[in-house]
């Protein structure tokens, strides 16, 4: 993860600082409808400096040049967002290369086996890779198992395991076997492996305008339209009132009405939010499914894993007959001494939790009796030849029954109510004597409650898939708080479940790993496979979250919320600031021929030059100073959206009125001193 | 100004946002397509209609509904252009009126089909008896009715409803609504001293032994379809100035009343029949408190008069009454010019071209915003588009796909509104440019005031409003062709896309509501609401009228 999570370097900055003007190309700058208007005014006032009396009433060449070097820098500036932007994403992508290097893989023919180039492999083919080898591709064990490295893409350095069949038999290209030997079926051709579609992701090669990003730019565009028609029709009624603009004055008002700020940054924001979604250790297919996940409705969790740990741990001590709490505490500490399950370890914890202390040296000697699918018991023969057992209250009730001892009167009925809780109930015995039972219970990982709160108050509700029974899941779910559960669920059940709330008209986004997920997957709106799924899986998800961390979809959505909210506020922000250049540059277009004019000029600013200039300036240095924001987004806590539209207004709607007044002022104080 | 004066203002405006609700609520049930107990009333008269046109009144799409606005009015205004040519052979001619020249015909034709009302002729001296009743009388009913009929489908599209048939939606409008109230106003405005009569001008010998001529005519039942279907146009070139079409403050009153019933109407219209009351209200209080502030600058304005005339010791308590007319005194005067132009109806009892320069901004500011109220249909489809653009930026500052009634707003519908939103600027500063180049020799006052004169012509041509800034000479072929086609465009271009979106999201399936979505009937909304209509009106027009009345304003010295 370390070596992926890369902020500004230098090396970062220079290359696009380079960028910056190998992107003053027409045929690049284009793309960007705002920012190439600003460009055409950059050429024509580099113009009029050769030729002041090109198009009528000249300015003052110190001014001409002011204006032409300022509209260079705005549009550097917004080439360098753009690169610095691309820039991460490259430098992830330069560090993913070198694991694409050519590997020479054992590829199988009849039944000899050849040495070829990686590059040489194609689907279906079928490679033998060995202890220290790399995989040449991507694909699926058909034979042995083997412990994997995958570091290289999950940034996780313990080993994987992989296996023929089941859900755990995918293996990527460029990770590494670390011990035993497998045989692979590729599944890619060269050049569309998931490293090479990793790569060019990251790069932002295949980066495709997402609907949103396409819809805010038709209104940027628009604005432009407009702003482009009130400038050019302005000089008409101003000779009309025997008034004369100078070009680059009227080029000075389009640029700084045109929205540049969001112009310049709006593909910057478009690819931190993916670069965002990356650092995260999530690969997303497409910048549209992070959008996507910003509008989810519903999401599909799998309670194993993502809500709950998976597996079951002791969580209270039950005496059964007469016995005390302190007798069946210290039973159960010996007959878990050497249980290495998690259930066994999870006593033993539970016990040190609650401060009960157990004589260790009982079990001194003692022979661990593991536990068998037959006896379905574990325990312990001390050396004083008393016998310890823990396991299903059925099994161990047999086994002392059978050596004539009484079951308690009140086992069946603490056995009961710990079921009915959708518990496991584990009873501990010692030879002809039950003492108690051990709780198990799923348990909740911490914070998934806080986790749901917030989701409802985005809006978003969440649904439980779990195998478990009605009564078990009924009662996870309460102890989540999820808002509804799905029980002995079946896959299909998942896809059924995503129709419905897909016909009620919402988002759905939903976490698998397994090949039967892959249907679901690829039906929800917003899929994420896990990495150490099926490549059957991964090829129906729209995201792949590389740490396999299903809870990780939570901050994916907040990410994809951010993204649009980052646009939204530096629009509004941008739309905003034109009243503060209005009052700048209008009455100083029009004060020397109207002085009553003056009466706008409310920031008082020295002279119409200098206001122009300072309005001008503002509206270049306010692209680069709003970087880190486009890079990093803007704040987002859940929230209701009234609130969290009140909350944005404030800042950027009202600050984008209020700062550039100040700004203008205080670039005037300044630039007064030169004019 | 006198208290009395602001207080019948205030009772004024107080009525007619009381008569907006159940009028509202009418105009939904008179559109309902489901039958109603108003099918007993007005469907032999409706059948009898639909069997002679041919109405087959199935549900039309979009691109059919949109065709069949165009078209039939299309249809209409060569009708029209054709009796305007002709009226003076044509029967109904008592004074013997000529007929008219090619392009004010042209220009009158599109005038009064787009409901604009733009007159660069003289009622009383240029039209028909004949004209005035079967050519602009039949407009007048037509075009508010056409838009009206554009309104309630594009609200249906909002629902998720089909959008109906144009020709059924404004059969009924005519029908269930203009005709019956302008009956009955007809009847009260000629019961207040309106003449309606067929009789030639009259010709009288004054005290004096000189000759008067008296024009009249049929003007009572012109006069209420003129104010209720936000035409506007006069039977007399002086519009309700005229004693004869404005006869004193009850009148005065009543016409702008009907001025402001239906756009006023429309949002609980609308509120209704998408099924979310408050969001309707929420655009009503919005609306309403944009009227009322602009009001209040055009009153203290006006009230305050021409520091230059006040410097010479004229009386001014009155307030600026220079083209202003007694009866009604600066309140009214400015009152009815501010309703006139935020309903685009565009008739007036005074000059608009003697208003202050911001007097005569808060005019302009009006048709420019086009939604302070705004016409027939028109403004308030106008209305939805702003509200579709704040929810667009809205629903990006909380991070989701914006959605309005659960209709997400994507790519497709924003070019439909993107281009609409520059067809406004484009309708108005173009031509502005193009006329204050070539044609400024007809303007009457050069310098600041004159550039409003032009600005203010083609700003009404494009909001449909019709009110002139006056003081133009523009009876000539350059405004007449310019301002004909600027109507046309401002009218119907936006026809065709609003309509475009209805159908677009009347096909999307609608998100349901959480507590993540964005809420559109609350405070909040209507704030960035407001906020998105000045800021987009103002960045548009700014320059335009800083060199126009602003201009003035700080150059008029005392």
């Amino acid at each position: 993860m370390s070596t992926r999570k890369r902020s500004l370097n230098k090396e970062i900055v220079n290359h696009a600082v380079k960028e910056a003007f190998i992107k003053l190309d027409p045929r690049i700058m284009i793309r960007n409808p705002i920012m190439f208007v600003v460009e055409v005014g950059f050429v024509i006032t580099l113009f009029l400096i050769f030729v002041p009396n090109a198009f009528g009433t000249a300015v003052s060449a110190g001014f001409n040049i002011a204006v032409a070097l300022i509209l260079l820098f705005t549009v550097l500036f917004a080439n360098f967002a753009e690169a610095l932007a691309e820039g991460r994403g490259k430098a992830q992508a330069d560090s993913l290369k070198q694991t694409k290097k050519e590997i020479s893989a054992n590829k199988v023919s009849g039944n000899t086996v050849k040495q070829v180039p990686s590059t040489d492999l194609r689907k279906g083919d079928i490679v033998i890779v060995s202890q220290g080898e790399m995989i040449p591709g991507d694909g699926e064990v058909i034979e042995g198992l083997a412990s994997v490295d995958e570091s290289a893409i999950t940034g996780e350095s313990a080993p994987v395991i992989k296996e023929a069949g089941g859900d755990f038999s995918s293996v990527t290209g460029g990770t590494r076997v670390i011990s035993d030997q497998i045989k692979v079926r590729i599944s890619s051709d060269p050049g569309e492996s998931f490293l090479d579609r990793m790569i060019s992701l990251v790069e932002g090669a295949s980066r495709q305008k997402t609907p949103n990003e396409i819809a805010l730019n038709t209104v940027l565009v628009s604005l432009t339209i407009i702003f482009l028609i009130v400038v050019i029709t302005l000089p008409f009624f101003a000779d009309y009132l025997n008034i004369q603009l100078a070009v680059p004055v009227l080029v000075a008002l389009l640029v700084c009405l045109i929205p540049t700020t969001i112009g310049g940054l709006l593909s910057a924001i478009g690819i931190a939010g993916m670069d965002r979604v990356t650092q995260f250790n999530v690969l997303a297919m497409s910048g549209k499914a992070v959008e996507a996940s910003g509008d989810i409705n519903t999401i599909i969790l799998d309670k194993t894993g993502t809500i709950t740990y998976g597996n079951r741990m002791a969580s209270e001590l039950v005496p059964v007959g007469t016995h005390e709490l302190k007798e069946v505490s210290e039973w159960v500490a010996v007959s878990s001494i050497h249980d290495e399950t998690p259930e066994g370890r999870s006593v033993l914890e539970l016990l040190k939790k609650q401060g009960f202390e157990f004589d260790a040296s009982v079990a001194d000697g003692a022979e661990f009796i593991e536990f068998k699918a037959e006896t379905r018991m574990s325990g312990m023969d001390l050396k004083d030849g008393r016998k310890v057992r823990k396991g299903a209250v059925d099994a161990v009730k047999q086994w002392v029954e059978s050596q004539g001892g009484i079951i308690p009167d009140n086992l069946n009925q603490n056995r009961d109510a710990i079921a009915s809780a959708g518990g496991t109930p584990l009873a501990v015995a010692v030879d002809k004597t039950i003492y108690g039972l051990i709780y198990l219970k799923d348990t909740v990982k911490p914070g998934m409650r806080e986790r749901f709160d917030q989701m409802r108050k985005m809006g978003i509700k969440t649904i439980m898939c779990t195998g478990d029974n009605p009564l078990t899941a009924a009662t996870i779910a309460r102890e989540a708080g999820v808002d509804d559960y799905i029980a002995e669920s079946k896959p299909e059940d998942k896809i059924a479940v995503i129709r419905r709330e897909q016909a009620e008209g919402k988002l759905v986004a939903m976490t698998g790993d397994g090949t039967n997920d892959a249907p679901a997957l690829a039906q929800a709106d917003v899929g994420i496979a896990m990495n150490s799924g099926t490549v059957a899986a991964k090829e129906a998800a729209n995201m792949v979250d590389l740490d396999s961390d299903p809870s990780k979809i939570i901050e994916v959505v907040a990410i994809g919320k951010q993204l649009l909210m980052t646009r939204g506020a530096l629009t509004t922000f941008s739309i905003a600031n034109d009243i503060a250049k209005y009052f700048a540059i209008i009455p100083a277009m029009f004060m020397l021929a109207i002085p009553g004019m003056e009466a706008l000029n409310i920031m008082k600013l020295h002279s119409p030059m200098s206001a122009i200039l300072s309005a001008l300036i503002f509206n270049a240095i306010i692209i680069p100073l709003l970087i880190p924001l486009a890079m990093k987004g803007v704040a987002y806590k859940p929230m209701s959206s009234s609130q969290l539209l009140s909350r944005n207004l404030l800042i950027y709607g009202l600050g984008g009125v209020v700062v550039p007044f100040i700004g203008i002022k205080v670039i005037d104080l300044i630039v007064q001193l030169w004019v | 100004m006198t208290a009395i004066s602001l207080i019948s203002i205030a009772l004024t405006l107080l009525l007619a946002f009381l008569l907006a609700r159940p009028a509202g609520l009418y105009i939904a049930y008179a559109f309902h397509n489901e039958g109603t107990r108003l099918d007993r009333w007005f469907g032999p008269l409706e059948k009898l209609i639909f069997s002679i046109g041919g109405i087959r009144r199935n549900n039309q799409n979009w691109k059919q509904y949109a065709a069949s606005v165009v078209l039939s009015n299309t249809v209409m205004i060569i009708l029209v252009y054709l009796i305007l040519r002709f009226q003076g052979v044509l029967p109904l001619n008592p004074s013997g009126v000529a007929s008219m020249e090619p392009t004010t015909a042209f220009h009158t034709a599109i005038s009064f089909m787009t409901n604009t009302d733009q007159q660069h002729y003289s009622g009383e001296i240029g039209l028909s008896y004949f004209s005035q009743m079967i050519a602009i009388v039949f407009m007048m009913f037509t075009a508010p009715a056409s838009l009206l009929a554009v309104a309630i489908a594009f609200i249906r599209g909002l629902a998720g409803k089909p959008l109906g048939n144009f020709f059924v939606d404004m059969i009924r409008g005519i029908t269930r609504i203009l005709l019956p109230v302008a009956l009955v106003m007809a009847v009260i405005f000629i019961a207040l001293g309106v003449p309606q009569t067929l009789e030639p001008t009259a010709v009288v010998n004054t005290l004096e032994g000189a000759k008067q001529e008296i024009a009249r005519g049929p003007v009572g039942s012109f006069l209420s379809i003129k104010e209720f279907g936000n035409n506007g146009g006069g039977f007399f070139g002086m519009n309700s100035a005229h004693p004869f079409e404005n006869p004193g403050g009850f009148s005065n009153f009543l016409q702008i009343l009907l001025m402001l019933l239906l756009p006023a109407a429309l949002p609980f219209t609308y509120g209704k029949m998408v099924g979310n009351k408050k969001q309707g209200r929420v655009l009503f209080v919005s609306m309403a408190m944009l009227l009322i502030v602009l009001l209040g600058i055009s009153l203290a304005s006006e009230n305050a008069g021409n520091p230059a005339i006040n410097a010479l010791g004229i009386q001014h308590q009155q307030g600026s009454m220079e083209g202003k007319e007694v009866r009604f005194g600066a309140a009214q005067s400015s009152f009815y010019s501010v309703v006139t132009t935020a309903t685009e109806t565009g008739a007036v009892n005074t000059m608009h071209d003697s208003l202050t320069p911001i007097g005569g901004l808060v005019a302009l500011g009006n048709m420019m915003l086009n939604t302070v109220f705004g016409g027939v249909g028109a403004g308030f489809i106008n209305v939805l588009m702003y509200a579709m653009v704040a929810v667009f930026l809205s629903g990006l500052m909380v991070g989701r796909t914006p959605e309005f009634l659960g209709k997400k707003i994507e790519g497709k519908e924003m070019k439909l509104i993107a281009i609409t939103l520059i067809i406004s600027p484009l309708l108005v500063l173009v031509p502005t440019a193009l006329a204050l180049y070539t044609n400024a020799d007809t303007i009457s006052n050069p310098g600041f005031h004159g550039l409003t004169q032009v600005l203010y012509e083609y700003t009404s041509a494009a909001a449909n409003n019709g009110s002139g800034f006056e003081g133009l000479g523009d009876a000539t072929p350059f405004w007449n062709i310019t301002t004909g086609i600027v109507m046309f465009l401002g009218r119907y271009f936006s026809v065709i896309t609003m309509l475009a979106i209805a159908g677009s999201l009347a096909a999307k399936k609608p998100v349901p509501e959480t507590s993540g979505t964005f809420r559109t009937d609350n405070v909040v909304f209507a704030g960035v609401f407001l906020v998105t209509v000045l800021i987009v009106g103002a960045l548009t027009f700014f320059p335009a009228v800083a060199l126009g009345p602003i201009a003035e304003h700080l150059t008029l010295k005392p």
